[in-house]
C-alpha cells in the first residue's frame, strides 16, 4: 500500500491548533466545580430509610458483594420489615445499578454525585441514607424504570372455574398450579423471609418456595411439616398474612405463597408422607395429654406432642374431626379430601381421635383430669351469634355456623336437605358471610336453576369490608347482590311468615379512634325481601365444659382465655389452651398455638417429673 | 554471540495492559521472545460459573478493557440463543449504535496510540480527547463511561432518547471533519511511516497457521472476513458498509485499516439512526420471575462478533440452572498475542517490539481473562 503524499506546507498546519480551545479540564477545576454528570449517571447511592424494609435483595444481586446488610437495633422491629439497612463498600462497588433495578420498595437509588477523594480508606464504606456520601442532597441519577425492572411483578394466573360452572358446583373451584406455573411463581420470590415473621406459625416460607423453584418437593414437604401439620388446609384457606407483607407486594402483586404451599402437598402422594418425612418419635416422656376439640389448634398440638413421644387423645363432639374445617370452609374452597390428607398423617403418628364425645356431657373434665397429665383445650368459637333485633328469634333466621354445617353435611350426603329459600338475606360482610351466601347460591341454582342472595354489610365500600377481595369479586361473578352500607333494624314477620329485613343507612362504621361504633342515618331505610335470613355477626366460645371452680381461677376477657406465651392457662397450670379461644378465629393462628402449647406442655411435664 | 535478556512490560508505556514479553536480544535484534501472561488473570471464566446470569454483566466487560461492549453483546447473544428470547427490534439497532461507537472509540485510541511507541505524543492526546466525547455519549445512554453494563440478554437496559441521537449525529459530523487531521498527523507522518512501513509483517501463511482474524487477516489474505458480513448479528445485514482488504500486511497497512474502518463505522451509525424504529420495547426478559432466579435452558452455544481486533466469541454451556455451567472466551488477539509473540516476534528489532504488540492488536486482558 502506498502512503499518501504530504504537502509541502504541511508543517504550517500546526499553527491553526494554537487558537483551538482545549477539551481537557484543569485538575483544580474539577475538584472545586466538578463537571455535572449526565442524567442517567450511576453515582453514589442514596437510600430512603422510611421506605426501605431491609429485605436485603440489593445485597443478594450485588455482583461484587459490595452491599452488606447491617442490623440497627434502634429501628422498630415491626412486621413487614427487618431492622437492617444496606451498607456499601465503594472499594468493591462496580456501579452497575443492579441493586437499584431490583430494589423491592424503590428506596435505594443512585445520584449524579461521583467524586470522592480521601486518604482514609474507611470513608469509602458508608451506609446510605437519603443523603449521599458527602451528606449533601444531590440530584438523582440512574433511575429504575419499567424497562429495567428486575423483579417479577405479575402473579402467575391461577386457573379458576368460570362463574357459570361455579354457581352450580361444590367441586373445588381453584385448580391449583401446574409444575410450570408453580416454578414460575416461585421464581418471583426474592428469598427475603420477611413473610416468615408475620406468619403466626413462622413457617419456613422462603425455604419451601426455593424447594419448589428447584423442584425438590420432598424437601418442600419436610419444610412445611417443620411448623405446620395442616399444609393442605392452609394451602387453600389460610388468611395468608404472609402475602400482605410480601416485599414484592410493594411494587407488584405479592407472591402467591398460599397456592405454592398447596402445590407441594397436592403433588406429593399421601402414601409417601411417612417415608419422606421420616419422623422419628423419640420416646421422651411417659405422659398422656388430652386434647379437647379436633380443630386446627388441637390437631397441631397433637402432631407436635406425639412427635415428642406423648400419648395423645383428642375428644371431638362432632362425628368427624376438623372443628371449623369440618363445617366452616365450604367444599368448593376446602374439599374434605384435602383435610383428610392432613389428618390421616397426624393419625398415622398414633394420635387417637375420639369423635361424638362432648367433654362436659359425655365425659367430664374431672374424669379427664384423672386419666391424663395435661389437658389442652382448643374448643374454638363454636357458637354462632345472632343480633338481638326484633324478629331475630324466627325459625328462618339462622346464625352462620348452624346453616354452614347443615349445608356442608347435605353436600357431603350426610345430612338432610336444609331449607333452600327463594331469596336469602345475609347480614355481615366478612368471609363467613361470603361462605354462607355463595354456598346457598349454589344450592338455589341446583334446586331452582336461579338464585337470589343479598349480602348487606355496615361497611360502605368493598375496601372496608373485612371479606377477601377475591371472595367479593367471585361472589359478584356468581350473582350475589351486594348492598354495602346498611345496618339491620328489624326482621319483618307477617302472620308468622318471614317477609324480609328492614335496613337503615350506615354513615360511619368506625369512630375517630378507629373503634367499631356505627352511626346511622335513620331517615333512609330499605326493605330487603327474603324468606330466610342468616346473621354472620361473629362467633362465640362455649365454656360450659369447664367446671365453675376452674373458670373462677381463669381470666376470660371478651370471650378469650388468658394464657402465658406457651398457652398455659393463668391460674390452672395443668390446663393449656389455644386456637380461637385464645387468639380469635384464624386457622393458622390455631396451628401456631398448637405448636407453642406443645412446647409449653413438654416443658411443664418435664419440670413436673423432675420435681 | 552474547545474549541479553530484556523485559518489555508488565509496566511499560509501550505495553498493552499488564502483560510482559521477555526478550532475549543479540545487539538490537530479538532472538527469542517469551510472552508472560498471568498478571491480569482474574479467573473470569471460573468466576462466571459462580454468578447469576444477570450478575455476570458486571464482570464480563472487564475481560476487554478498551472495548467492553463486545463482551456484553456476545454474552447476551449466547443467552438469547439458548433461551430463545426475541430481542426487540429497536434494541437491535441501539446495540449497533453502542457497538460502532465503541469501535470508533477503540480505533481512535489505537490510531492515536501508535504515537506512544513511535514517540509522537500528540497522537495519544488527540485520540483520548476525541474518545472522551464518545464516552460522554455513552454516559448519557448507559449511565457509565467505560463499563456500561448496558447490553443485556434480551435487549438493552434503557431506551435511547432523541436528544442523545442528535448528540451522536453532531459528534459524527465533528469526527468526519476531524479525521483528515488524524491522517495528516499520524498516517502522513514520517515517524510513523518509517517505523511501520514494510516492517512487522504478517504473511498470509502465518494468518492461516495461527488463526489470526480481524484487521490482521483481512490485510494479509485479501478476504473480507468480518463477522458482521459473514455471519451478521443484530441488524448488520440491513446496513451498507465496506470492509477494506489487502494482500500485504505490514504495520502501516493495519494502522491505515483502522482509519478506514472508522469511516465505515460512522457510515453504519448514520444508517442505523435513519433506519431504526422510532419507538418500541427495548428489553424482553430472558426468563420469568426476578433476576436472582432467572434460568437459561440446558444447552451449549458458540456466538461470535467482530471486535476491533477480530473474531470475539463466547462458548457457553448451560445446565438449565440460574448460573452458567461453563463459559469459554475466545479473545480475538489470543493467537497473535501468545503464540505469535513467541514464534514471530524474533527477528524484529527491540524498538519494533512495542509496535509489534500495537499493530497486531494485542489486548492483554482478553488473553489472560
Amino acid at each position: 500500500m502506498k502512503t499518501p503524499d504530504k504537502s509541502f506546507f504541511a508543517p504550517a498546519k500546526a499553527w491553526k491548533y494554537l487558537t483551538r480551545k482545549p477539551v481537557t479540564i484543569p485538575m483544580d477545576d474539577i475538584l472545586t466545580t466538578p463537571r455535572e454528570a449526565s442524567d442517567r449517571y450511576r453515582g453514589f447511592h442514596v437510600n430512603d430509610w422510611e421506605k426501605c424494609i431491609g429485605c436485603g435483595t440489593c445485597s443478594k444481586i450485588c455482583p461484587t458483594d459490595a452491599i452488606t446488610m447491617i442490623e440497627f437495633t434502634e429501628l422498630p422491629d415491626v412486621e413487614g420489615s427487618k431492622p437492617q439497612r444496606p451498607s456499601i463498600d465503594y472499594g468493591r462497588c462496580s456501579f452497575c445499578g443492579l441493586c437499584v433495578d431490583i430494589c423491592t420498595t424503590g428506596s435505594l437509588q443512585m445520584t449524579k454525585e461521583y467524586l470522592h477523594i480521601s486518604k482514609d480508606p474507611n470513608s469509602f464504606f458508608f451506609i446510605p441514607t437519603d443523603e449521599g456520601i458527602h451528606l449533601k442532597k444531590e440530584p438523582l441519577g440512574y433511575i429504575r424504570d419499567e424497562n429495567s425492572d428486575l423483579l417479577g411483578l405479575e402473579r402467575e394466573e391461577m386457573e379458576i372455574d368460570p362463574p357459570e360452572v361455579r354457581k352450580t358446583s361444590f367441586i373445588e373451584m381453584v385448580k391449583g398450579f401446574s409444575k410450570e406455573q408453580a416454578i414460575k411463581e416461585a421464581s418471583r420470590c426474592v428469598d427475603c423471609s420477611i413473610c416468615e415473621k408475620t406468619c403466626p406459625a413462622h413457617m419456613n416460607i422462603a425455604d419451601y418456595i426455593r424447594d419448589i423453584y428447584t423442584n425438590d418437593l420432598e424437601t418442600g414437604l419436610k419444610d412445611l411439616y417443620k411448623t405446620n401439620p395442616l399444609p393442605a388446609v392452609c394451602g387453600r384457606m389460610c388468611t395468608h398474612k404472609c402475602e400482605t407483607v410480601c416485599s414484592i407486594g410493594h411494587r407488584g402483586e405479592p407472591v402467591a405463597i398460599r397456592w405454592l404451599k398447596r402445590y407441594i402437598v397436592d403433588n406429593v402422594p399421601q402414601e409417601k408422607y411417612s417415608e419422606i418425612l421420616n419422623q422419628e418419635i423419640i420416646k421422651k416422656a411417659n405422659a398422656k395429654v388430652a386434647i379437647i376439640g379436633a380443630g386446627p389448634a388441637g390437631l397441631s398440638a397433637a402432631y407436635f406432642l406425639s412427635l415428642m413421644g406423648y400419648e395423645i387423645t383428642i375428644y371431638e363432639e362432632k362425628n368427624r374431626p376438623g372443628g371449623v374445617l369440618n363445617y366452616g370452609g365450604p367444599s368448593y374452597r376446602l374439599p374434605d379430601n384435602a383435610f383428610e390428607q392432613d389428618v390421616n398423617y397426624i393419625k398415622s403418628l398414633g394420635v387417637k381421635i375420639i369423635t361424638n364425645t362432648k367433654v362436659g356431657k359425655d365425659i367430664t373434665l374431672e374424669e379427664l383430669r384423672e386419666k391424663f397429665d395435661v389437658i389442652f383445650a382448643s374448643t374454638g368459637f363454636n357458637k354462632g351469634r345472632k343480633l338481638p333485633i326484633e324478629g331475630a328469634d324466627h325459625e328462618k333466621v339462622y346464625d352462620s355456623l348452624t346453616i354452614l354445617e347443615d349445608m356442608k353435611n347435605y353436600v357431603r350426603g350426610e345430612g338432610p336437605k336444609p331449607y333452600i329459600p327463594k331469596s336469602l338475606v345475609v347480614i355481615g360482610g366478612g368471609n363467613v358471610a361470603m361462605d354462607v351466601a355463595r354456598s346457598m347460591l349454589r344450592l338455589q341454582n341446583l334446586e331452582n336453576g336461579e338464585s337470589e342472595v343479598h349480602v348487606l354489610s355496615l361497611e360502605r365500600t368493598f375496601d372496608e369490608m373485612p371479606a377477601d377481595e377475591d371472595e367479593i369479586v367471585e361472589g359478584k361473578e356468581e350473582g350475589v347482590n351486594f348492598h354495602p352500607g346498611w345496618g339491620p333494624v328489624k326482621v319483618i314477620v307477617e302472620d308468622g311468615k318471614l317477609k324480609g329485613v328492614l335496613f337503615k343507612k350506615c354513615v360511619e362504621v368506625f369512630d375517630e379512634n378507629g373503634r367499631f361504633n356505627p352511626k346511622y342515618d335513620e331517615s333512609k331505610t330499605m326493605m330487603v325481601e327474603g324468606d330466610m335470613v342468616v346473621m354472620t355477626v361473629g362467633q362465640a366460645p362455649d365454656y360450659s365444659y369447664l367446671p365453675e371452680d376452674i373458670q373462677n381461677k381463669m381470666t376470660i376477657e371478651r370471650g378469650k382465655v388468658k394464657t402465658n406465651e406457651y398457652g398455659q392457662v393463668e391460674g390452672v397450670p395443668w390446663l393449656f389452651a389455644g386456637g380461637d379461644i385464645v387468639n380469635g378465629p384464624d386457622i393458622i393462628h390455631g396451628v401456631a398455638d398448637g405448636h407453642r402449647a406443645a412446647q409449653g406442655i413438654d416443658k411443664y411435664i418435664m419440670e413436673e417429673k423432675v420435681i | 554471540m552474547k545474549e541479553l535478556k530484556l523485559y518489555l512490560g508488565p509496566n511499560h508505556p509501550g505495553m498493552h495492559g499488564n502483560y510482559s514479553v521477555h526478550m532475549y536480544v543479540d545487539g538490537d535484534t530479538i532472538v527469542r521472545a517469551r510472552p508472560m501472561p498471568g498478571m491480569l488473570h482474574r479467573g473470569f471464566e471460573k468466576l462466571m460459573e459462580r454468578r447469576y446470569w444477570m450478575n455476570n454483566l458486571a464482570l464480563i466487560p472487564r475481560i476487554c478493557v478498551p472495548e467492553p461492549d463486545i463482551n456484553e453483546m456476545v454474552y447476551s447473544m449466547a443467552i438469547e440463543e439458548l433461551s430463545g428470547v426475541e430481542v426487540p427490534e429497536r434494541a437491535h439497532w441501539i446495540r449497533m449504535i453502542i457497538l460502532e461507537l465503541a469501535r470508533i472509540a477503540n480505533h481512535l485510541m489505537s490510531l492515536g496510540g501508535i504515537g506512544g511507541p513511535v514517540g509522537l505524543y500528540t497522537g495519544p492526546n488527540w485520540g483520548l480527547a476525541d474518545r472522551d466525547l464518545i464516552l460522554d455519549i455513552f454516559e448519557e445512554i448507559t449511565g457509565a463511561r467505560i463499563y456500561h453494563m448496558y447490553i443485556v440478554p434480551g435487549g438493552v437496559r434503557k431506551d435511547i432518547s432523541e436528544e442523545t441521537i442528535e448528540k451522536i449525529q453532531s459528534f459524527l459530523d465533528y469526527l468526519e471533519r476531524r479525521l483528515p487531521e488524524y491522517e495528516d498527523l499520524i498516517l502522513k507522518n514520517e515517524l510513523v511511516i518509517r517505523r511501520t512501513k514494510d516492517k512487522i509483517l504478517l504473511p498470509a501463511e502465518v494468518v492461516w497457521e495461527l488463526g489470526v482474524t480481524g484487521i490482521g487477516m483481512r490485510s494479509a489474505v485479501g478476504k473480507a472476513y468480518d463477522i458482521r458480513k459473514v455471519d451478521p448479528y443484530a441488524r448488520y445485514d440491513q446496513v451498507d458498509f465496506y470492509v477494506p482488504t489487502a494482500n500485504y500486511s505490514d504495520g502501516y497497512t493495519r494502522l491505515y485499516f483502522k482509519y478506514l474502518e472508522t469511516y465505515q463505522s460512522i457510515k453504519i451509525i448514520r444508517q442505523v439512526i435513519e433506519k431504526m424504529p422510532k419507538k418500541g420495547e427495548v428489553w424482553n426478559k430472558i426468563s420469568v420471575g426476578n433476576a436472582l432466579r432467572w434460568r437459561v435452558p440446558k444447552g451449549q452455544v458458540y456466538t461470535h462478533v467482530e471486535c476491533t481486533r477480530g473474531e470475539y466469541g463466547y462458548y457457553l454451556v448451560s445446565d438449565g440452572e440460574d448460573k452458567p455451567y461453563r463459559v469459554a472466551v475466545r479473545g480475538a488477539s489470543y493467537p497473535q498475542g501468545l503464540l505469535g509473540v513467541e514464534k514471530y516476534m524474533p527477528g524484529t528489532r527491540i524498538d519494533d517490539a512495542a509496535l509489534w504488540m500495537d499493530t497486531m492488536g494485542v489486548c492483554a486482558p482478553e488473553i489472560d481473562r
